[in-house]
């Protein structure tokens, strides 16, 4: 016989499970474009912002189905993310790794206030309210089911190219070996571009479910952009399954906090939990010790 | 020759408020200095590549210890001020030292310190009922106006006279490091840090040295900028927001060149500020819009910043290499 209380935090764990996949697809991305770039995209969170506006207009202004518009909006960010790689990385990929951070930090403001320029500072949603599944006394938001399992999806997905085809693998040899792989007949560019793309439409799937349960503003990815790179560094950046293990940690800290306190300490709680653990494995989680 | 023209201009910009009395120009020159001042902090961190997006988090520190002490227990500012960077400073270590001893470095120490100000800024949101969360805070105003007890002064010539002076004081700090020893220890760690190491620079402490300095500076900015503006919010003091401009402006004026986040502060203000004067409301966002795609082309095509590769063009002394 559970008690009330037992009920409650049964929820909280619950909901934790669900919040680490949605943290997990967005660690994704980044941590594939870190692991095989070796660049960090400060400006990611702002990525899914404007993959959370062109669904928002696709859904709402031009009335299209909604599978359909995340469709258009995965391969829409996904574009975005070789824009960017062409444009700002690709002439600093020779220079200082700290000053392609700041190029995208650039970008981060850049698009940021274009947003604002654009589309006002209004908070908009989609409208689409999602029922909340109730079971056993504990209510489970169904936005919340759909993104954990997408996240999955895109997980496994993920997996199955890099595992499985020739793309995948040239991606894998570059994440391990930058000198020797051009050597060996692979266009690192090429590479380059294919990664950008699949770590743009990994941002654009995240939008597609973050839309659901958040709404839209150009400031939107300050809310989820930290604890997204926060989450990756835990992880060991580049390291996907760390992320993983990371992003489950992070979501059942603030999940949990959040019940006995505010949400903002839920974030408190979770940061100064990173700022330990860097300090007693500063590779990431699962980094052996070399 | 240079050293005149130097005499000349400090000369020049103390005299100003004697004899000009303008109040909106002279709160632009005194928002110009005090940024100045915080960008100059940042830089004799970020010169050594050590980068920091922490820094939101020491100017959130120094300005809210010193607004709440004045606040709660009726500390003047000439106590609370110390209090905040002391603070800071032991934040300083807290995060630094093992950052240091554990040799996290690069991408690593960014985005770590990065957590950091999101943690003030969380903290700041979290404690709404005593920090006022995002609706900002204010120090009480003191009955009679002008205090030097209560550090609130109503009139702009006061304030700028202490903002030059505190960024005449930035340049000095400055200078001295670019003259000292810990300056050759850290450009050697900067190259090399396991041959430097080897060369017998104690890396931890030379690292941690100049970490406490630069945050401690910090924070007594963002404590005068509480009590100039005597209005803060946890977007304006604190956040990643902060630390991003603050790099911005460093790395656009030039962070090789003691006067480069000076020329930062300048142009990223008077930016934004003639962008309000000229389109109002209609503005907002246009100015980051503006920061957002020069500090792009600026680390792509000019790295050294703006006076970092002009200062070559006029001086015969050689630049030092990014």
């Amino acid at each position: 016989m559970l008690g009330i209380f037992d009920i409650y935090l049964f929820e909280a764990l619950l909901n934790g499970v669900l919040l680490g996949g949605v943290f997990a697809l967005l660690a994704l991305g980044l941590n594939l474009v870190f692991g095989v770039i070796d660049v960090v995209w400060i400006c990611y969170a702002e990525l899914i912002m404007l993959g959370m506006y062109g669904m928002y207009f696709l859904y709402v202004a031009y009335h299209v189905p909604f599978l359909l518009a995340a469709v258009v909006c995965v391969a829409g960010v996904g574009v975005l993310g070789v824009l960017l790689h062409i444009v700002v990385i690709q002439p600093l990929l020779g220079t200082p790794p700290i000053n392609q951070l700041l190029a995208t930090g650039g970008v981060l403001f850049f698009l940021q206030s274009a947003a604002t320029v654009m589309f006002g500072i209004d908070f908009r949603n989609l409208g689409i309210r999602l029922p909340v599944l109730e079971a056993v006394g504990m209510y489970i938001s169904y936005a919340r089911l759909l993104a954990f399992a997408a996240a999955l999806a895109g997980m496994v997905a993920l997996y199955q190219f890099l595992a499985r085809s020739y793309t995948g693998a040239a991606i894998r040899a570059i994440a391990q070996d930058r000198q020797i792989m051009p050597l060996m007949g692979v266009d690192t560019r090429r590479i380059y571009v294919i990664t950008s793309l699949i770590g743009g439409a990994l941002a654009g799937l995240a939008s597609c479910l973050l839309v659901l349960q958040y709404d839209v503003q150009p400031f939107v990815g300050l809310t989820f952009g930290p604890i997204t790179f926060l989450i990756c560094v835990l992880g060991g950046l580049g390291n996907m399954i760390g992320g993983f293990v990371a992003a489950f940690l992070f979501a059942e800290i603030i999940s949990i906090s959040g019940l006995y306190l505010d949400l903002e300490w839920g974030y408190v709680f979770a940061f100064a939990v990173f700022v330990v653990l860097m300090f007693a494995r500063p590779q990431g989680l699962l980094a052996r010790r070399s | 020759m240079t050293r005149t023209v130097r005499w000349i201009a400090a000369v020049a910009l103390l005299a100003l408020p004697f004899v000009y009395h303008e109040a909106y120009p002279l709160h632009i020159l005194v928002l110009i200095l005090i940024w100045s001042f915080v960008y100059t902090s940042w830089s004799i961190m970020g010169c050594f590549g050590l980068v920091s997006f922490g820094h939101g988090g020491f100017l959130g520190i120094g300005a809210y210890i010193t607004a709440l002490s004045w606040n709660y227990l009726h500390l003047t500012p000439w106590l609370g001020i110390p209090l905040s960077m002391l603070a800071a400073a032991a934040v300083a270590v807290l995060i630094g030292y093992p950052c240091f001893r554990l040799r996290i470095t690069g991408h690593y120490f960014a985005l770590l310190t990065l957590a950091l100000s999101a943690i003030v800024l969380q903290v700041v949101t979290a404690t709404r009922d005593i920090t006022g969360g995002s609706l900002g805070y204010t120090p009480e105003r003191y009955q009679g106006g002008s205090s030097i007890y209560a550090l609130q002064f109503l009139d702009k010539q006061t304030w700028y006279l202490i903002a030059f002076g505190v960024w005449i004081a930035g340049l000095l700090i400055r200078y001295a490091i670019d003259r000292s020893m810990l300056r050759y220890a850290l450009e050697a760690i900067a190259e090399d840090e396991d041959a430097a190491s080897a060369a017998g620079v104690h890396v931890t402490a030379e690292k941690l040295k100049i970490t406490v300095l630069s945050a401690v500076m910090t924070a007594f900015a963002g404590a005068l900028y509480c009590q100039y503006q005597l209005f803060i919010s946890p977007d304006t003091v604190s956040g990643i927001g902060v630390s991003l401009q603050m790099v911005f402006a460093a790395v656009v004026g030039g962070l090789y060149v003691p006067l480069g986040p000076t020329v930062g502060a300048a142009i990223t203000i008077l930016l934004t500020e003639t962008l309000r004067i000229s389109f109002g409301t209609a503005a907002i966002g246009w100015d980051n819009i503006v920061y957002g795609a020069v500090l792009v082309s600026f680390i792509i095509f000019l790295p050294q910043g703006l006076l970092g590769s002009l200062l070559p063009r006029f001086t015969a002394a050689p630049a030092r290499a990014a």
